[in-house]
């Protein structure tokens, strides 16, 4: 086998607790798909049998609960539970599941929802040997308002440095804005080796990373590491460049163990490799006298989407612009066969319902995501919202620009502009709830004390 | 006597006759109307007569020019095989078209008698050959053109090379299907589990339209799937490495590929009811499909695999699977240890004799095996300098420059337009080879004949360097025939931010061509050496011969 696939279901959705305080991130619905569905096709798509998910108890048991999720996922997921409370990190999960990896490794995060061609990832990771190969992506400026958002600039949001080399494959640099202090240091010996180098920010990590069989016995062996993105790929983009490694392999402590499992055979092997590379008359730079990769035995490589969709649903204004995009990844006809749609209705050709919902005559769903078993009752107006599952919407509702979540309950006559509405509430009959963006940031409990003020 | 002065009177006679018809003939033409619609019949009937006989002296003695021409241009044994099937063809169709002439002749005259005798002398060889064919493989020169109607065994180029007939490919697409039946299914076929035919780019040029042209953009692992099931993943890596270049040169791509191998039998386990000397052989097929499919083949990785399947159908049927394994690693070890590295120290001793103090040496691209033997020399303590000639769109000169100054030769560089001028100083030339040819031609990297061609008008020696384990039974006078397409995309070139030739698809009369190989005749080479020696280069058949005894 050559790959094995780990799905890191286990996240908090810490940055946009306002979905997520009752749904755990993975079961939320995009485009009337729990997202864990998204990365899941991905590798199916390509051709995996198996899959590990990490996930929490929670969501394994919706997962198995979920009839449309096994008839459409054909693969095995073997789906192992870790503890809420632990708060473990992504490399903490693959500790804890070490024993299970006998090869290399493809860590996708639940989030992900692209239509990247995983073989170009897959190649680099082949082709040079690579310790690391990882996905990144262009960012898409978000063009959806935001319920409750300030503005559209993400003034909190910390910039990702990140060096290639001219080919633009190459990962030499990486740094979150927030780790540095004043500037950007670089070595010495980067500039030495690689004297062209392009820093990019405005990309978007899709945390889906290639790692070596080694990289695990690495972190086995190295507690301190938690993160994958936040500790374990830049410590691995600054071993390449490290003195001592060029006569060594890539980690200290995983050669000694790959020397103390099969030393005969792999000295032999590494013989002929080494004899090939040396009569190869090929090397990826040129201009100084060193070898092919400077001799170094560690190598991380991107590669840089240029075209293509890759989200990741971390953040609300990312969640709204995944509905809106997704429905159009997809053949799903829009409105799925087990709704119950009234003749006298209009439903615009943008807008997808889910199943068992039911619509009432003279309601009007322009560019609307709606959820399964919905009921939405007569002279209801939607326009530009996502209505998760089991919301009951009642007469002349007039519903704009907002993200109703499961089981709400929208009451006669309310009128509602670019709000959100939390799981499980009731929004009072005659209601009028004008939240303009451009306001301060306003969470559940700030959106219905308003309510009450009015009324 | 007195037949001969018959004989004589009758021939005069016969003459006679035939001046007095001409008379006759001459006559009527001149009185014209007056001849009678009879006489102009028979006129004509003597004339289509005379023609005839005329026509039958001719024509034996055409036959045995044309098979003197035939013999003279090829020189060696496998070509005289296709002219003789062609001049086979050509009589046997003569006398078939003339026998029903002659025998509509009340006499049968002697040009007619031999006529049939070399028509069944003919046939007799042609079936003598077509048993031996029968176990032969070779792609012999122009075997399009071959009359196939005739001959029941006629050498045609391998499906993987005929790229402009359709029927070839279908066929060639079957195969690669079938050959994934045949290995191992897995339980879950969601993506296609075929070996990938991988689609040709870009337009050809016309007369390299039977090649593949692929491009980098569309890797052959586009369409398997990722957690390879169906090819190894050492053979999925190779096959990458080889598209994009990473492992370039005929020395570097035999030695991966035996590595590569080597895992293969590592990873192998004999599934039940079936041997191993039968089943391994199966299973390395799609995988040397899949290579080929990533970049042709190259003649030494050829003779490679042979040895492999040699090697693995030898294997005894008492024998333990571990105990297989373990002598196929050994097989593959002392392979590349006798074939490449004591090889490459053999010529490099015998090479080394032949570098004097004060020489110049020009060598042309990157060639393991020549680095190596300059390497050695200045080790040796012999003083020379190095001249190395490069050439686009590879480049690859600068990759022997480096390794060679970083040992502290003396090294000048220049690009093969310039070659006529550093000519006058060069003392030697020094080539590598791709693969030597069965006709003693010399298959290396485009633009190694032109260098061959003006060092031998400079009266400048050429050496060529080759190891025994790249000659090739092959024959080719051409370098159109059988020769490989890389990327055309590479010839692109982006100067001060301008890229002109980048919309070159658009352009419907435009097309690159980015030939990898050439063809150098045996004339232009001096010396070829070899780890058994330093032979010529028509000797190669000879050697062929010897190792065919061998094994």
């Amino acid at each position: 086998m050559e790959l094995q696939a780990v799905l890191m279901a286990a996240g908090g959705g810490s940055r946009m607790m306002d979905l997520t305080y009752n749904t755990p991130k993975p079961l939320l619905p995009v485009g009337n798909r729990p997202l864990i569905w998204y990365p899941l096709n991905l590798l199916e798509r390509v051709g995996f049998e198996e899959v590990i998910v990490i996930t929490t108890k929670e969501v394994q048991k919706a997962l198995s609960a979920d009839h449309r999720l096994k008839t459409d996922v054909k693969m095995r997921l073997d789906v192992v539970c870790i503890q809420e409370e632990a708060d473990m990190g992504t490399a903490d999960a693959l500790r804890h599941i070490q024993q299970k990896i006998k090869t290399d490794i493809l860590v996708v995060s639940c989030d992900l929802i692209t239509d990247v061609a995983l073989h170009e990832v897959v190649d680099l990771f082949r082709a040079h040997s690579a310790t690391l190969s990882m996905l990144m992506s262009k960012v898409h400026e978000f063009t959806e308002t935001v319920p409750g958002q300030k503005g559209k600039k993400k003034a909190g949001e910390q910039r990702d440095f990140v060096g290639v080399d001219v080919t633009g494959k190459r990962l030499l640099f990486m740094a979150n804005e927030a780790d540095l202090d004043e500037g950007l240091v670089f070595r010495k010996s980067i500039m030495r080796k690689h004297p062209r180098m392009l820093i990019k920010t405005g990309l978007l990590d899709a945390h889906l990373y290639c790692l070596k069989r080694s990289v695990v016995d690495f972190l086995v062996h190295n507690k301190s590491v938690t993160s994958i993105r936040g500790e374990l790929v830049p410590y691995l983009v600054r071993k390449q460049f490290s003195k001592s490694l060029n006569s060594q392999n890539e980690t200290e402590d995983s050669e000694k163990n790959q020397k103390q499992q099969d030393l005969l055979s792999t000295s032999k092997d590494e013989a002929l490799l080494q004899l090939a590379r040396e009569r190869s008359c090929w090397n990826d730079h040129r201009g100084d006298m060193s070898e092919a990769y400077h001799g170094g035995k560690l190598r991380c490589y991107v590669h840089i989407m240029e075209e293509g969709m890759c989200y990741r649903v971390n953040t609300l204004a990312a969640y709204i612009e995944a509905n809106r995009v997704v429905p159009k990844l997809f053949e799903d006809p829009p409105i799925h066969p087990g709704a119950l749609v009234s003749e006298r209705s209009l439903v615009g050709s943008d807008s997808i319902i889910g199943p068992l919902c039911q619509i009432s005559d003279r309601t009007s769903i322009k560019r609307s995501n709606v959820g399964m078993s919905t009921t939405i009752k007569e002279k209801v107006k939607i326009t530009n919202s996502i209505i998760m599952n089991g919301v009951i919407i009642e007469e002349g509702c007039n519903i704009q620009g907002s993200v109703i979540c499961n089981n709400a309950v929208i009451g006669r006559g309310a009128d509602i502009k670019y709000c959100l509405v939390g799981s499980g509430q009731h929004v009072e009959p005659e209601g009028e709830n004008k939240i303009m963006f451009g306001n301060n940031n306003l969470d559940i409990s700030d959106l219905f004390v308003y309510t009450m003020i009015v009324y | 006597m007195a037949d001969s002065v018959g004989r004589q009177v009758d021939s005069i006679n016969h003459a006679t006759e035939e001046d007095e018809k001409k008379h006759e003939i001459i006559g009527a033409k001149g009185e014209g109307k007056e001849l009678t619609k009879e006489e102009k019949q028979r006129l004509r009937k003597e004339k289509k007569q005379h023609k005839k006989n005329k026509k039958d002296d001719r024509g034996p003695p055409e036959k045995e020019k044309e098979k003197e021409k035939a013999s003279v241009p090829a020189p060696s044994k496998p070509a005289t095989q296709s002219p003789a099937h062609k001049a086979a063809p050509v009589p046997v169709n003569a006398s078939a078209s003339e026998s029903p002439v002659a025998a509509e002749k009340p006499a049968k005259s002697k040009a007619e008698l031999r006529a049939e005798r070399r028509a069944r002398q003919d046939s007799e060889r042609a079936s003598k050959q077509g048993k031996k064919e029968g176990g032969q493989q070779s792609t012999s020169s122009k075997p399009k053109a071959t009359p196939n109607e005739l001959q029941p065994v006629v050498k045609r180029l391998p499906d993987h090379v005929q790229v402009d007939d359709p029927v070839a490919l279908k066929k060639l697409a079957k195969k690669l299907e079938r050959q994934q039946k045949s290995g191992q299914g897995c339980s879950l076929n969601i993506t296609g589990v075929k070996v990938p035919l991988r689609s040709d780019y870009g337009y050809k040029v016309s007369l390299f339209s039977h090649l593949h042209q692929y491009s980098r953009k569309n890797p052959p692992t586009q369409q398997i799937s990722i957690p390879v099931t169906v090819i190894h993943p050492s053979i999925v890596r190779l096959g990458l490495q080889y598209s994009q270049g990473i492992i370039a040169g005929s020395n570097a791509r035999s030695v991966a590929l035996l590595h590569a191998f080597k895992q293969v039998i590592q990873d192998y386990s004999t599934p039940p009811n079936e041997e191993l000397s039968r089943d391994l052989v199966n299973k390395l097929s799609p995988y040397i499909s899949f290579l080929s499919q990533c970049r042709p083949l190259s003649a030494s990785m050829g003779n490679a695999i042979k040895y492999i399947k040699k090697e693995i159908s030898n294997i005894p049927s008492q024998c333990k699977e571990e105990e297989a394994k373990r002598i196929l690693q050994e097989c593959i070890d002392s392979y590349i240890n006798e074939k490449i590295i004591l090889a490459s120290e053999a010529i490099s001793k015998y090479a080394i004799e032949k570098i004097s103090d004060g020489d110049v040496i020009l060598v042309y691209g990157c060639s393991s095996l020549v680095n190596h033997i300059l390497c050695e020399a200045f080790e040796k303590q012999r003083k020379f300098r190095v001249i190395v000639v490069d050439s686009r769109p590879r480049l690859e000169g600068r990759e022997a420059l480096r390794r060679l100054v970083k040992k502290g030769i003396r090294c000048t560089y220049v690009l093969i337009s310039a070659l006529s001028y550093i000519l006058p100083e060069v003392s030697k030339v020094f080539l590598g080879a791709h693969a030597l040819l069965a006709n003693g031609y010399v298959m290396s990297r485009v633009g190694t004949s032109q260098i061959a061609l003006v060092a031998k008008a400079y009266n400048v020696p050429v050496l060529v360097c080759c190891e025994t384990y790249k000659f090739c039974e092959r024959v080719q006078t051409d370098s159109f025939v059988s020769n490989e397409l890389d990327d055309p995309d590479d010839l692109i070139v982006t100067r001060n931010g301008k890229t002109h030739l980048e919309n070159w698809q658009t352009v419907k009369s435009l097309g690159l061509l980015n030939l990898v190989y050439d063809v150098t005749p045996p004339d232009f080479v001096d010396l070829v050496i070899t780890d058994l020696g330093m032979i010529p280069c028509t000797s190669v058949p000879v050697v062929l011969r010897v190792k065919n005894v061998d094994q």
